[in-house]
């Protein structure tokens, strides 16, 4: 594959279990073992009731359509085409911010909460990035 | 902080607004100093308060040759001012200083001495946004405002409606970096930036600056200019990241600065008779109107689109041109702040007749952080 020449995350110690999965084709959510709340992003406390006591899940992939702009500032790292940058609910409750793939980049082909599934493009052999697709059919 | 009342008693913009190339960011701030003391009878001798955003305060103080007794270098975005005004106003009433310098510059377009923004790659920011090729506010700011159209059948020529507005103020305004009329057309018809944002609907790059001087009421009545109260505050932060906010229709730091500030200065929103609402892109004065309590949910472009806001309307806001037309060097909160006070004095371009009450309201980051300042010119 040709060189990827877009910003990177630089993985720390609490997001690297996320990093990890994601290379290993897996989206890795965190859940409060005490109050039950799924998390995102990663930190190793639970944002709802600061328990320490929390595990980390494979997460569904599914997901709808938050809310979304399609990029038309000069981007020559993302193409010549304007390009969505999108937050999408996931299933299990928490948004991310992500890229809608495998899609026209066009108001009349994102819908707002329709719904999507996650794909992962591998940046290199450290990181892949979660994107979401439509799901078919 | 209601034991005693403080008062802006200097307020002075940057000479010169719009492109300035030949002055650093540095001297922006020393620009917007020495006029906003010139304006209180001031000089750096009787400043014993610094405050400011972006920049350090330890830089301002030292060029310009004040050795405080009080600093402050909150640097929460656009709305860093409103809060410095807060804390001025708790510290003045402390005793821990009497007379408070805020300032802000920024050489925005020509970037001469300006700091560089970046954002680590290992940061919240870095590892979960940036790689899906968020650059600047435009492609950030702009992500919630299909979701709130989406819930409450907001058009795209409603939010282009906003910068229309906007526009018949700035037009008054011969400050304004942009004065001539435009329609809804025109805005829809400028160049995409980020769907279904265009141009018209973002905020200007300018170079520019402003300072606020702040002191207690009881020494206000000292100085040249005619004093303008503080009667209320409000401030509050929800999140680095615009995917982690709560809920795209509303923002949570506004709905908490906004009613912090209402409760403290006891006021109801029929008193208030002059609105700023930082405005870094059109959808923020309709998020403001609704978080701040002035129109229900949903029903803030409407309240735009009937006239309220425009001259002549019954809610007067963002009357210097806003953010959209006025100026925006990086951090316009300063100027909301500028426009409040110029109104209060009644010496604004688009003085608005016979108003006592002000507010000014600002976002900082992208709905990142807030801060809200309510106005007066009448003795509390």
């Amino acid at each position: 594959m040709a060189e990827y020449n877009r910003p990177l995350p630089s993985p720390t110690p609490e997001t690297r279990h996320f990093w990890e999965g994601c290379r290993e084709g897996e989206l890795r959510l965190q859940r409060c073992t005490g109050c039950k709340e799924s998390y995102f992003p990663p930190r190793p406390f639970c944002p709802a009731c600061g328990s320490r006591d929390v595990e980390i899940f494979k997460a569904s992939g599914k997901a709808t359509l938050y809310s979304y702009i399609i990029n038309h500032r000069p981007r020559p790292d993302f193409g010549e085409m304007p390009h969505s940058i999108a937050v999408v609910t996931l299933a299990e409750g928490p948004r991310m911010m992500t890229n809608i793939v495998d899609c026209p980049q066009t108001p009349e082909a994102l819908i707002l909460d329709m719904p999507l599934e996650v794909t992962f493009e591998k940046a290199n052999d450290e990181i892949s990035l979660p994107k979401f697709r439509p799901v078919k059919g | 902080m209601k034991q005693k009342t403080v008062a802006v008693v200097g307020a002075a913009e940057t000479t010169e607004m719009g492109k300035i190339p030949n002055t650093s960011q540095l001297m922006l701030h020393a620009d917007a100093a020495l006029n906003a003391m010139k304006d209180a009878g001031l000089t750096a001798k009787d400043i014993d308060g610094v405050a400011t955003a972006g920049d350090s305060p330890v830089e301002v103080a030292h060029y310009l040759g004040i050795t405080p007794t009080w600093v402050d270098g909150t640097s929460v975005g656009g709305c860093s001012f409103m809060l410095h005004v807060r804390h001025a106003a708790a510290a003045i009433n402390e005793g821990l200083c009497n007379t408070v310098l805020i300032t802000h510059a920024e050489s925005g377009r020509s970037r001469v001495g300006a700091r560089r923004f970046s954002r680590d790659p290992a940061s919240q920011s870095g590892q979960f946004e940036v790689p899906y090729g968020i650059t600047n506010p435009p492609t950030m700011f702009t992500i919630p405002a299909l979701r709130y159209m989406k819930q409450y059948g907001v058009t795209e020529e409603d939010v282009a409606q906003v910068a229309v507005v906007q526009r018949e103020w700035a037009a008054k305004n011969p400050r304004a970096s942009f004065r001539d009329l435009i329609t809804v057309d025109d805005v829809l018809n400028s160049k995409m930036i980020a769907w279904p944002f265009r141009l018209l609907m973002c905020c200007l790059v300018t170079d520019g600056g402003g300072a606020l001087i702040l002191t207690s009421a009881e020494r206000a009545k000292d100085f040249p200019q005619k004093p303008v109260y503080i009667l209320g505050t409000g401030e509050s932060c929800e999140t680095p990241m615009i995917s982690q906010m709560e809920d795209f229709t509303t923002s949570k730091a506004f709905r908490v600065s906004g009613k912090k500030a209402f409760d403290e200065a006891g006021i109801k929103h029929s008193e208030v008779d002059h609105l700023m609402i930082y405005d870094a892109f059109a959808h923020l004065p309709i998020y403001g109107l609704e978080d701040l309590g002035f129109c229900e949910r949903g029903e803030g472009a409407a309240f735009i689109r009937e006239g309220n806001t425009r001259p002549g309307g019954k809610l007067p806001l963002n009357t210097n041109g806003g953010g959209l037309s006025y100026m925006h060097s990086g951090m316009y909160g300063m100027y909301a702040l500028q426009e409040s006070v110029r109104q209060m004095r009644g010496i604004a371009p688009a003085q608005v007749p016979g108003a006592k009450i002000s507010i000014a309201h600002g976002v900082g980051g992208m709905f990142a952080a807030s801060g809200t300042i309510v106005f007066s010119n009448e003795t509390p």
